[in-house]
């Protein structure tokens, strides 16, 4: 089976409400047929604005928007095809579940054992057979997450849209349904375009993010890629947790480069610098930076323990170091765990090639 | 399991029940101190008033009081023939009594009403009585007949003894234009003379259709309210509000202006050609002023419900019915109407009950063709005082009101109604 590589298909894609500002600019995405894509950002980056897009319920300002193939920026929302989960479940609160699951079936004027069918296999695919005769409001908030994903889905739909679908719901219950819903995308195939501001949410569930910010997108890769090698210091800094410094490249070669700090210098892995004299934000995961490091480290330097928390699986350390004293070390709860006290100075290391250098902030 | 239910004890082995009602007491004893004067107030000015309407309107005890021995004696009449010398004694001894107490002109008005010719029948005895004609020692009864010949005649005989008890539904059978016949049955009215019932029907036919065209016109202004933006919004509910903040009689003042027919519809109308000059339409003083000034005047109150009601209903519903595939008009039928029921419920029923009652724009706007029953009653209530006839009327209206709200409340539910 060949999938198409340009299933959805955002061609310069621009988009103002006000005729002032652009909300989306020219915008150029590619989903292929069968993939889990998220859009992540901020809000008001204009992430929901493209879903709307695709959804029908926004026209572009310019540019297209095509479905397998077909420009569908005429194409009202009911003859698009796209199911949609909305961010409040918008579950019809006079319907029973049936018929909440029923309603696109009917509309389509599908056959009644057809219909039953259908229903129930949506509803098993969610664990939620045996609920039919429920009312929304009799459900919980998970279970009524459920049904809105068992209806978006029960018309075959070849998209499916996800507008924050589990914003509403608690840490545990979320993290689970992220895992029902990647689940169901695995089983049945549907192409999904999920919308959030929830990295973890976005690094769990897709094939690929596409980072928004300012209505552009600003990274478009696999979760790892994502996290490991973000290309800008917007999206390093939006995805997990960061240590900066500002600086100025003094010296680059191929791989590596100096960065002059206020009153040190530290090696870098040039990303986004390509000359001598260009300020420059050096980026680094707070895991990559070890205690006492055994091997040798380009970058080795002390500081001291402003402060130290527990989060349980992890300490966090706060540090002094290089002249800031925002530098966080993530320290595993391993059995070998160190003393660490505030006030104490340690020495920490990292490999230049783990610190990016990307454009200045 | 509920019959394994132990009664549950406090740690201080006061049933659990017990404790908890003790400790709600006083919450309860301040709740109802805070509600005890409007309930006060309630009583004072609209469930006395009822019931004294009501007693009013059945009250028929003045004659009682003033013949009470002709009454007595004529339990033992059967009221097909001439009544016995009794009968007519008594009634003499009452009256002259009345006469002394110079009450003798309000029963022979109020016989009158019973029987057309008792004024003057009743004038003439009084007459008599006063130049002491009457001589108490020989027959009364043919004394009687000789100064007047009605009093030979038993239909007014069975005319007094329809007065006899103390109350009477003959105001009610008045408002359904029926009334007792002589022989204690009831009839209709003739054909030409059925007034309250044209009012009782065009009282619902006009309540039902300005209904009607509020809800026509109030639905789409409450949905724009619901779904504009702030601030479009804002300016269009205060223009719908506007008119409620002013007087209803400059309200109904200014249709009068717009509707007569020198006014400024049929002007715009001239003067576009709709209509000629010397052929100017009526549209005021007729139905047609009523319906127009009284939907004017209640579609607040349609909009203000449905509004509240819509303000709840989340735009993402409609979304999501367009998207699974729902033409905007399904999308509205199935998922966005029946969300409004509560509010169109509660809307319709408040214009109707309004409407059903309603007094001052149809009696400037309506004229003679667009009266309702409320007319009929503040007639009634200030022309004729006839006020048992008007509070009758009153309670039937009520009656009515009641009546709707309980089909109402079986079709839809009370518990849907939303005002907001």
């Amino acid at each position: 089976m060949s999938k198409n590589p340009e299933f959805v298909k955002f061609d310069k894609v621009d988009k103002s409400y006000d005729g002032k500002v652009l909300v989306v600019k020219d915008l150029q995405l590619d989903i292929a047929e069968g993939e889990f894509i998220t859009m992540l950002g901020p809000s008001g980056s204009g992430k929901t604005t493209c879903l709307m897009m695709l959804a029908g319920f926004e026209t572009p300002t310019h540019g297209e928007i095509l479905l397998d193939g077909n420009i569908i920026s005429n194409i009202p929302p009911h003859k698009r095809g796209i199911g949609m989960v909305f961010q409040n479940y918008a579950l019809f609160p006079h319907m029973t579940v049936y018929e909440n699951l029923a309603f696109p079936l009917r509309v389509r004027k599908v056959e009644k054992d057809e219909i039953d069918k259908k229903v129930d296999k949506a509803l098993s695919m969610v664990s939620l057979s045996g609920f039919e005769t429920r009312m929304p409001a009799q459900l919980s908030g998970g279970q009524q997450q459920r049904v809105a994903v068992a209806r978006a889905l029960v018309f075959d739909p070849a998209v499916v849209l996800m507008d924050e679908p589990l914003g509403a719901l608690d840490k545990n219950l979320r993290e689970s349904m992220q895992y029902e819903i990647k689940h169901i995308h695995e089983s049945i195939g549907v192409t999904v375009v999920y919308v959030t501001h929830d990295q973890s949410e976005a690094l769990t569930m897709s094939n690929r993010i596409a980072v928004f910010n300012d209505g552009k997108v600003q990274q478009l890769s696999n979760p790892a890629e994502l996290y490991e090698k973000p290309v800008n210091s917007f999206v390093a800094e939006f995805i997990g947790e960061n240590n900066t410094f500002n600086g100025e490249v003094v010296d680059i070669a191929k791989d590596k480069c100096k960065v002059k700090l206020a009153n040190s210098e530290i090696l870098a892995n040039p990303i986004s610098v390509k000359s001598k004299g260009e300020k420059t934000t050096v980026s680094l995961r707070p895991e990559r930076a070890l205690i006492n490091p055994t091997d040798k480290m380009d970058n080795m330097f002390t500081g001291k323990i402003e402060e130290v928390i527990y989060h349980g699986d992890h300490t966090r350390v706060r540090l002094n170091l290089l002249g800031s004293s925002e530098f966080i070390l993530k320290v595993p709860n391993s059995t070998s765990n160190l003393e660490l006290k505030v006030s104490q100075d340690i020495n920490i290391g990292w490999n230049s090639v783990d610190a990016r250098a990307l454009d200045p902030k | 399991m509920s019959s394994e239910t132990k009664q549950i004890l406090t740690t201080d082995g006061i049933p659990l029940e017990v404790s908890l009602k003790k400790a709600e007491k006083k919450n309860k004893i301040k709740a109802f101190l805070l509600v005890a004067p409007l309930l006060l107030f309630l009583i004072i000015t609209y469930i006395f008033p009822i019931g004294e309407m009501f007693t009013r309107s059945i009250d028929d005890k003045m004659i009682t009081n003033m013949l009470p021995k002709t009454f007595k004696e004529m339990e033992s009449w059967d009221g097909k023939e001439l009544p016995p010398e009794a009968v007519f004694s008594a009634f003499y001894y009452d009256y002259k009594s009345l006469v002394e107490k110079q009450e003798h002109g309000k029963l022979g008005q109020r016989l009158n009403k019973e029987k057309n010719g008792f004024n003057s029948t009743t004038k003439r005895l009084f007459r008599n009585i006063k130049r002491k004609k009457i001589d108490e020692s020989i027959s009364i009864k043919e004394q009687m007949i000789k100064v007047h010949p009605n009093w030979n005649k038993v239909e007014y005989w069975q005319a007094i003894k329809r007065t006899a008890p103390p109350y009477t539904l003959a105001k009610y059978l008045k408002g359904m234009d029926m009334y007792y016949a002589p022989d204690g049955s009831i009839v209709q009215v003739d054909e030409d003379r059925r007034i309250h019932r044209i009012l009782w029907l065009r009282t619902l036919e006009i309540a039902f259709f300005v209904t009607l065209f509020c809800f026509l016109m109030g639905y789409p202004i409450a949905h724009l309210l619901a779904t504009l933006p702030m601030k479009y919004s804002n300016l269009l509910m205060i223009c719908v509000l506007l008119p409620f903040w002013t007087s209803l009689l400059v309200r109904t003042a200014s249709w009068m202006i717009l509707l007569q027919q020198q006014g400024v519809v049929n002007d715009f109308f001239v003067m576009i050609g709709l209509v000629a000059d010397d052929n100017r339409p009526e549209m005021m003083y007729n139905k047609v002023g009523t319906y127009v000034a009284m939907t004017q005047i209640l579609l607040p109150f349609m909009v203000l419900p449905l509004y509240s009601v819509m303000k709840t209903i989340s735009p993402s519903l409609m979304r999501a019915g367009k998207s699974l595939g729902g033409t905007p008009f399904v999308a509205f039928w199935k998922v966005y109407f029946p969300l409004t029921i509560p509010g169109i419920g509660a809307g319709c029923l408040l214009v109707f009950i309004l409407a059903i009652g309603y007094y001052i724009t149809p009696a400037l706007v309506g004229g003679a063709s667009g009266t309702l029953i409320s007319n009929q009653i503040a007639f009634h209530m200030k022309q004729t005082l006839d006020w048992s006839f008007a509070s009758a009327m009153g309670l039937m209206l009520l009656t009515g009101v009641l009546v709707i709200y309980w089909i109402y409340n079986k079709l839809v539910g009370v518990d849907n109604i939303k005002l907001g």
